[in-house]
């Protein structure tokens, strides 16, 4: 192996949440191993610890034990000032609810993190533009969240997330909240940035069409790891994934509609 | 409530593969200060309701306590029941104006804790987030006190003009009185307005992204 063909690393992930006299598992050692360039999705049944993980691996949360390597290195031992460069630089986040900034435009929400890296003003806004257009927006880019859809948020997150060049995308349910063409259409976007260019995405996701197009899927249940598959082994053909998702569900034995 | 590893703080580590790991930048107070007034811009009409809190507060207090600094300059401030009861309503004015101007400064930067956290997703130092809320609160305490100081101080001389006459009235309100209610409301609205803002907007960058990204408001 290596020293750089991993990009993400988790060893023995646990995150416990502590709810009064109970203690929750959420994730409960869960090792994970994704390539540099690979599409990756997490899929589970709801409550399984897919937004927790996606957290862990986001530096956005800290693990109760257990560590997360981004490129190898270890994320506990990051000081805040790294941590957040990890965060502007390296890792591009897109939300089941957007969160985008709802008192600016499309355009200041893209333009943000460039802000946050340093880039002088013009430059950012030149990337802002670029990347809207990319996602289809370039025409709205003054309007504000309020005043899109959900789709063309999403999109407009999907834009602010790549604002620095990341090298990983992670992604929580990024077509949860959004009609099924709409999905397709941001599934198609990302599948798109990670073939054109080489970003590795990790998406957590209870959508089947996202088995389509990735590489290997990480199924977790209960906090755990229940099984990694490839694609090809998934053996999916493509289109007609309405049986597929029968099939699906059927062959993996979980209730992941949840 | 757990919080995230200090800026400053440094623990040793391994260092990464290809070298050192990089840092994030800190942006200068000018760039701060630009974004911070931008932020106070594009929510102008919350920035005035807020503002407006601070305004009327000062107001009050400039105006209850106009007496008692009256008299301060005036060399007159005697013991007695008319001094107490001055004494007792600017206690209540403070009173009054602390409780109005933590009320809307909280309000208006907890519903902001979801925005905090997700400028962390973005890479934005606590120390920055800190600093933006500190630009808007100098800034939202300066301009609020400073037209509540002028609301509170047109009453005061009006009232005057009116019970007491020009000659004795206005005229005795010297420059010293008026620079001096000035520089009192703008420190207490300022101070007050700061304090209000960084008690939950450095909670708010300590947190984990996460958790600030679940606050409800
Ligand atoms: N902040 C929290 N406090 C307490 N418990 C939590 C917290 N966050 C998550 N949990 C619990 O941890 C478990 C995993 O939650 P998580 O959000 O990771 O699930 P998920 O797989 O993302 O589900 P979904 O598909 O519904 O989004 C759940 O049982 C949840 O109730
Ligand atoms: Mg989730």
């Amino acid at each position: 192996m290596s020293a750089t063909e991993y990009i993400v690393r988790t060893k023995d992930v646990v995150k416990v949440f502590t709810l009064g006299e109970e203690k929750l598992r959420a994730l409960d050692g869960v090792n994970v191993d994704i390539r540099r360039g690979e599409y990756i999705s997490i899929m589970g049944p709801s409550g399984s610890g897919k937004s927790t993980l996606f957290n862990a691996i986001g530096g956005l949360d800290k693990p109760d034990s257990g560590s997360v390597f981004i490129n190898d290195v270890d994320m506990a031992q990051l000081d805040a000032g790294e941590l957040a460069y990890l965060r502007c630089h390296t890792i591009g986040y897109i939300f089941q609810t957007f969160n985008l900034i709802t008192v600016m435009t499309a355009l200041e929400n893209v333009t943000l993190p460039t802000i946050f890296a340093g880039t002088p003003t013009d430059d950012g806004i030149a990337r802002g533009m670029e990347l809207l257009d990319i996602v289809g927006l370039g025409h709205r880019y003054h309007h504000k969240p309020s005043q899109l859809s959900g789709g063309q948020q999403q999109r407009v997150a999907i834009a602010r997330s790549l604002a620095n060049n990341p090298s990983i995308i992670l992604a929580d349910e990024p077509t949860g909240n959004l009609d099924s063409k709409t999905g397709e259409e941001i599934i198609a976007l990302l599948r798109r940035l990670n073939k054109e260019q080489g970003v590795t995405i990790i998406t957590a996701t209870h959508d089947y069409k996202m088995v389509d197009v990735s590489d290997r899927v990480i199924w977790i249940r209960d906090g755990k790891v229940e099984k990694i598959e490839n694609r090809a082994d998934i053996q999916l053909s493509i289109g007609g994934m309405a049986g597929e998702a029968e099939h699906l569900a059927g062959a993996a034995g979980v209730d992941a509609v949840g | 409530m757990t919080t995230e590893a200090t800026e400053t703080g440094r623990k040793p580590k391994a260092e990464g593969v290809g070298g050192g790991i990089k840092t994030q930048i800190n942006l200068p107070w000018s760039k701060a200060a630009q974004i911070a007034m931008n932020s106070l811009k594009i929510r102008f009409w919350r920035s005035m309701i807020t503002g407006a809190g601070i305004f009327l507060g000062i107001a009050f207090l400039c105006f209850s306590g106009s007496p008692i600094l009256i008299s301060l300059f005036q060399h007159k401030l005697v013991p007695g029941p008319d001094l107490n009861r001055q004494v007792w309503l600017v206690v209540m004015a403070l009173l009054v104006c602390t409780v109005g101007i933590m009320n809307s400064m909280l309000m208006s930067v907890s519903e902001r804790f979801r925005e905090i956290g997700t400028m962390k997703c973005l890479g934005a130092l606590n120390s920055l987030i800190v600093r933006l809320f500190l630009i808007e609160a100098l800034f939202m305490g300066f301009v609020s006190s400073f037209g509540g100081w002028v609301l509170g101080f047109f009453a005061v001389f009006l009232v005057r003009w009116i019970t007491l006459g020009w000659a004795g009235g206005v005229t005795s309100l010297t420059p010293g009185i008026i620079a001096g209610s000035l520089v009192l409301s703008v420190l207490i609205g300022g101070a007050l307005t700061l304090i209000a803002a960084l008690l939950p907007a450095q909670r708010a960058a300590q947190m984990p992204p996460a958790a600030a990204l679940r606050t409800e408001v």
